[in-house]
């Protein structure tokens, strides 16, 4: 599927006076995935805040299919169709697992149900009503984005997904990623697991002091060593 | 007589009392606290408005239960007004201006309390069906005493089912847990905390209306009672619900038996108690965010 996805134009962010992004843009067609690698204090964070809404002040437009989102209160950006899921993955400890998942829902037509999630993640089914504060790391990761989903967004941008989770646990969490896509989501990634990235997003934006210095595909970027050697310390 | 089974169950009623007052007044301050770090310190001043604008409406129209009903919904409104007017634009402000605007408040609540009802010591009068005594143990106890105890956990209950059982509690309970993620899964954050902040400035007016008949109505009620609703919201862990019910509950009864058994140190108990909570546990005793 095809067509206005996610367009961020001149993209600024500033925490007190640090000016963090200094005009960031880039496009993700409905569907298609892209993933922002730098290395840390880049900026890749706030770039996914600021979409969201939650930087305290910032400038630019964004804008998702034909909605403008800039201005929007956070709440208001996630029901015009953006979930994210931040690093800190933030599964509510005080709610179980199956009030997680209701707690952000939001039917639509043909989207996920609880049914459809439990079904998909079996193991969030068998500990439904467990607190959210007693899963393991890679139980967390997959509520946090189980939930994200539960919203029936657009777009998902994930904030390092693959961070502390043991490899079989990436490998089933690409495969998700894969999934999803296929259904037609669009996926906005912060990574700093180089291949995870590349696997899954043919764009790439590398992300470097609060701008964008190279956008392109997977394999050009892992030709040119004069762009990951500065901006990505490969 | 102070180690006489009936004498100590008297004063455990006494403890009991107070610490139902204490928890009306402290739930507010406390959830508020923990949803949105904000520090209301005006919130003693919504307990002596609701114990005056109960006593007008109990002298005007001769009904205690209007005004439990009425002076509740009426600081629930100026808790909406003061939100809208005042502490939207707060929000972002530091501790410590929070502080001095609510603190200022006191002050200016004092003064208007004074211009209208004048500097003198009121009581609302004890409802006809509560203003008699119950037999217990073979002692008279003033059966109004039990229905402030009997409401004290009314209240708890409903809101711990309402934080439990309804959308608008797990709502609160996602906020205070993370605030940014609530608000990035599409949670109007900001509505509930209103919604919560109305509340819990209703519970303060309550808890006004139904002091009355036992304690006196002054210019000043708010500054005797807030030290202990603080010391509450810091001993129970600020934001947890069950967390201002324990710690009522142990102030309570630390200020009862301290005021009987050792009356020259009572206060200092309390101190020492909540000095002991927050070298041993500094998040308070059932803090929302264990660790």
């Amino acid at each position: 599927m095809i067509g206005p996805g996610l367009i961020v134009e001149n993209l600024n962010a500033w925490y007190g006076d640090s000016h963090i992004l200094q005009g960031v843009s880039l496009a993700i067609p409905q569907g298609a995935a892209a993933a922002i690698l730098g290395r840390n204090g880049a900026g890749k964070t706030t770039t996914l805040k600021s979409i969201m809404g939650l930087t305290p002040r910032r400038s630019g437009s964004v804008r998702l299919g034909a909605l403008k989102l800039d201005g929007l209160p956070p709440y208001r950006v996630a029901r015009a169709g953006v979930a994210y899921v931040p690093e800190v993955r933030g599964v509510f400890s005080s709610l179980s697992v199956e009030e997680n998942l209701t707690v952000s829902a939001r039917a639509t037509q043909g989207g996920w149900t609880l049914e459809q999630i439990f079904d998909r993640f079996p193991r969030l089914a068998n500990r439904r009503n467990h607190g959210g504060n007693m899963l393991s790391g890679g139980e967390q990761q997959m509520l946090a984005i189980a939930r994200a989903l539960m919203t029936n967004g657009r777009l998902l941008m994930l904030d390092e997904p693959t961070e502390g989770l043991a490899p079989t646990i990436v490998e089933e969490l690409s495969v998700l990623l894969r999934e999803l896509l296929e259904d037609g989501l669009s996926l906005l990634l912060v990574e700093q697991n180089f291949t995870f990235a590349t696997n899954l997003s043919k764009k790439i934006h590398v992300l470097g002091k609060g701008r964008i210095r190279w956008s392109g595909s997977a394999s050009d970027l892992m030709k040119d060593e004069d762009i990951t050697r500065t901006w990505l310390g490969v | 007589m102070f180690f006489e089974p009936t004498f100590l169950a008297i004063q455990f009623l006494n403890g009991l009392q107070l610490a139902s007052l204490l928890f009306l007044l402290s739930v507010g301050l406390s959830v508020v606290y923990g949803l949105m770090n904000f520090i209301n310190l005006a919130h003693g001043t919504l307990y002596m408005l609701g114990a005056y604008i109960g006593l007008t409406v109990a002298r005007e129209s001769g009904s205690f239960w209007l005004a439990l009903v009425g002076a509740p919904l009426a600081i629930a409104a100026l808790g909406a007004l003061f939100h809208v007017l005042l502490l939207r634009r707060m929000q972002a402000a530091s501790p410590m201006k929070q502080v001095l605007v609510t603190f200022g408040l006191i002050f200016i609540g004092l003064d208007v309390v004074r211009y209208i009802w004048g500097d003198f010591t009121h009581s609302i009068e004890t409802p006809a069906i509560f203003s008699g005594s119950v037999q217990l143990l073979g002692e008279v106890y003033p059966s109004y005493r039990l229905f402030v105890i009997g409401l004290g956990l009314f209240v708890f209950v409903a809101l711990y089912l309402g934080l439990e059982r309804t959308r608008l509690g797990a709502v609160v309970r996602a906020g205070v847990d993370d605030r940014e993620v609530a608000m990035s899964l599409g949670l109007n954050i900001e509505l509930a905390f209103f919604i919560v902040f109305c509340l819990g400035c209703g519970l303060a007016g309550l808890a006004g209306v139904i002091a009355a008949p036992v304690l006196s109505v002054y210019p000043g009620m708010d500054m005797s009672i807030l030290v202990l609703t603080l010391i509450v919201v810091v001993i129970g862990g600020p934001g947890s619900l069950k967390g201002a019910a324990l710690g009522a509950f142990l102030i309570g009864m630390f200020e009862t038996f301290g005021q009987v058994f050792m009356p020259a140190l009572a206060s200092v108990i309390i101190y020492a108690l909540m000095a002991v909570v927050l070298l041993v546990r500094p998040g308070g005793l059932l803090p929302v965010r264990p660790g």
